[in-house]
């Protein structure tokens, strides 16, 4: 189970032919990724890891009835391949590349309006389906079966919370990265709505950072919506000074806007639990996880 | 990536913006000869930083005849300013932008910004100019109009008009107002501007509408296609330390303190800053190390926290994931023979936390060669306490 991806999901990598794409094809499809076909224009009967490259996503998704894309194409040409993915009529595009420049994002985001598919990223690890699937770079080994759903805008923070979880005996359905741009595809409700209507996933992790509105948002959102399934928060940034650029380009404080104290007191005020460190996450939702009485459904690693 | 005033003027003039006459100055000479080539009634001089408030921090002047241009170029070239966004350390005056004084008859404020929630290029404009627009949005939000901006159709012309209307600017000008507006929104477009502001916009005694100050931001992510911005760019207004750091393609961000750290990722770099804050450390910086993490770039990481003598103590903070521990425990032992006599050591204490992939081969690698000031920690938490300690007690 788990929401967007499973074991059954067919997946094409754009740009399959690049270095990093073809050492994380060979990752995702040891985890057990349906890797069914890549893309990289002019490589079409070639053969990466035993996958068939085609010259464009239409003759991928032809062939093979994918409907998953991730995309490791470079920043300048990634845009365009998201909306090669979109044309597709891919139900899911899961884009990694950074640095994509936003007016190029804004462009895509309009493309998007109106068409089904769904876009995690850009500037993001990915998505894993705890022993079914992966898409991206998420190592396989941070994370257990289990009923907890993870969302981030951070990668590395996601796997240092998925191993605080593992530790603590916490499983996961899926962990979703969904980027630290400022304009990209889902955002934090839309991954929650699906982790509400996801009956394996009882209660979720949510991990944001400075910059936009997007958190109080969701802690809006989750209290009108989501009131039956416990939500554990972190916020990284505390420290950070406004109009600096912490890293990802979304993680900024402009306009006194976007800080880490607005977003941790909207959060509270809905009672969502915000660990106080990055060292707590883990203890935070176990508190949160017996606060709820569903410690022992949740104990499955 | 930031750029002076006075170049963001001839950037949006090149767009068909109306900006007031001048030029830039690097000397007080320079300033008298910009003033007479203009020859205008009334000089405005004004300090170019990359700050906001420079009004009130006393940076702009107006001079009425030449002798007060070079009194006031003498007195702000070198001066350093201290506005409410430069910090108290202030920034020094290197520049001046040498104009035209305008007969101003009503200020306004125009800015073109990236709306995240909508993922649209939104026009802001109020009839409050001249003030900031967070206090204008805090104190009369009713005051603040928006339009948002179809990127397949780009700023249609009755959403200028629109615009123009309700800020309030006189008939007369309206059409001059809607033909700026145009104009700047083609400037942000065209140069991925991630902030185009013009604060206070004027209107003048003889209805000509002119941007009389301009601020543009651009897209780090889309400076590839414009080398002419590029070359805009004053390293003097950068941090040294961000600037060295930038050219290693790390991601870092002096924060001021003495516990420094390294950290892979930037979430979790963000986060080990606030940990070594909650223990009571003073944060040095915010780095993010990447993914390709080789002895030499640690090794310049190590140089750069160490530099001036600002780190007392480094905290490593590494969660191998594509990133791995035994690279990273590598870096460290390769670090330490590019930075020390002996090759095996390091001037201030490094706490090292590693977890992840490969941690036990990286961990190894430690035990096996041991570094003095190297201290490995079983877990971030104790880590972070650990450095903290060790810096507030040398």
């Amino acid at each position: 189970m788990g929401i967007l991806v499973n074991k059954d999901t067919k997946v094409i990598v754009q740009g399959i032919t690049g270095k990093a794409a073809t050492f994380h094809t060979k990752q995702m499809l040891a985890y057990g990724t349906k890797i069914v076909g890549g893309v990289t224009p002019g490589k079409a009967g070639m053969e990466v890891e035993g996958v068939p490259v085609f010259n464009t996503v239409e003759d991928a998704v032809k062939a093979t009835g994918a409907t998953a894309s991730v995309i490791y194409v470079p920043a300048r040409f990634a845009s365009d391949s998201i909306m090669e993915g979109v044309d597709a009529g891919l139900e899911l595009v899961v884009c990694i590349t950074e640095h994509i420049p936003v007016q190029d994002m804004i462009k895509v985001r309009r493309y998007m309006e109106g068409k089904k598919t769904r876009l995690i990223g850009p500037n993001c690890p990915g998505i894993m389906t705890t022993d079914e699937c992966k898409l991206g770079i998420i190592p396989g080994n941070v994370q257990k079966k289990g009923h907890v759903g993870l969302v981030s805008r951070s990668g590395t923070l996601t796997y240092e919370a998925a191993f605080q979880l593992m530790n603590a005996g916490i499983g996961i359905t899926t962990s979703i990265g969904i980027g630290g741009d400022p304009v990209k595809g889902m955002d934090f409700i839309d991954v929650l709505e699906l982790f509400k209507n996801d009956p394996e996933t009882k209660s979720v992790l949510m991990i944001g950072e400075i910059g936009g509105t997007a958190e109080e948002d969701a802690a809006a959102w989750i209290k009108e919506n989501m009131p039956d399934k416990p939500v554990t928060a972190f916020i990284a940034g505390r420290q950070a000074p406004p109009g600096k650029r912490m890293g990802h380009a979304g993680a900024i404080i402009s306009g006194g806007k976007g800080t880490a104290a607005d977003k941790i007191k909207a959060l509270n005020a809905v009672g969502i639990e915000v660990a106080d460190t990055v060292a707590h996450i883990g203890e935070t939702v176990v508190e949160t996880l017996k606060r709820a009485g569903i410690y022992d459904i949740c104990h499955t690693c | 990536m930031n750029i002076h005033e006075y170049q963001s003027k001839a950037v949006l003039k090149g767009y068909g913006v109306n900006v007031p006459e001048g030029g830039v100055a690097f000397t007080v000479d320079e300033a008298v000869k910009q003033a007479q080539a203009l020859g205008a009634d009334v000089t405005v001089i004004k300090a170019q930083i990359h700050a906001g408030g420079r009004g009130k921090a006393g940076g702009v002047k107006l001079a009425r005849n030449l002798d007060e241009v070079r009194q006031y170029a003498e007195e702000l070239l070198g001066k350093v300013l201290v506005t409410h966004q430069t910090g108290p350390e202030g920034k020094k005056v290197g520049r001046l932008l040498i104009e035209a004084g305008s007969n101003i008859q009503k200020e306004y404020y125009l800015s073109f910004a990236v709306d995240r929630k909508t993922a649209r290029t939104v026009m802001m404009g109020s009839e409050e100019g001249g003030m900031e627009i967070e206090k204008v949005a805090a104190e009369m939000p009713d005051k603040i109009f928006k339009e948002y901006i179809d990127p397949a159709i780009g700023l249609a012309p009755f959403q200028a008009t629109r615009m123009a209307y309700k800020m309030n600017f006189p008939k007369e000008t309206i059409g001059k107002v809607t033909k700026l507006m145009m104009n700047l929104y083609r400037a942000f477009l065209m140069k991925d501007c991630s902030l185009a502001e013009i604060n206070p916009l004027v209107v003048t005694r003889e209805m000509d509408v002119i941007a009389l100050d301009a601020k543009l931001n651009f897209d780090d992510s889309g400076l590839f296609r414009h080398p002419d911005i590029v070359s805009l760019r004053d390293e003097s207004e950068e941090d040294p330390k961000e600037l060295r750091a930038g050219a290693s393609g790390l991601s870092y961000v002096n924060l001021g303190g003495n516990v420094a750290c390294m950290v892979n990722g930037a979430g979790l770099a963000m986060a080990t800053v606030d940990i070594l804050k909650h223990y009571g450390g003073e944060p040095a910086n915010f780095l993010d190390v990447g993914g390709d993490s080789t002895p030499e770039k640690i090794a310049e990481a190590f140089q750069i926290m160490l530099d001036g003598g600002q780190a007392k103590g480094i905290f490593v903070n590494i969660f191998g994931g594509i990133n791995k521990c035994d690279v990273i425990a590598e870096g460290i032992v390769g670090a330490a023979k590019i930075i020390s006599q002996d090759g095996k050591s390091l001037p201030v204490p490094v706490v090292v936390r590693l977890e992840g992939t490969n941690v036990e081969r990286g961990r190894q690698i430690l035990k096996d060669t041991p570094i003095a000031n190297v201290i490995p920690a079983e877990t971030m938490e104790g880590g972070a306490e650990e450095i903290v300690r060790l810096v507030n007690q040398a």
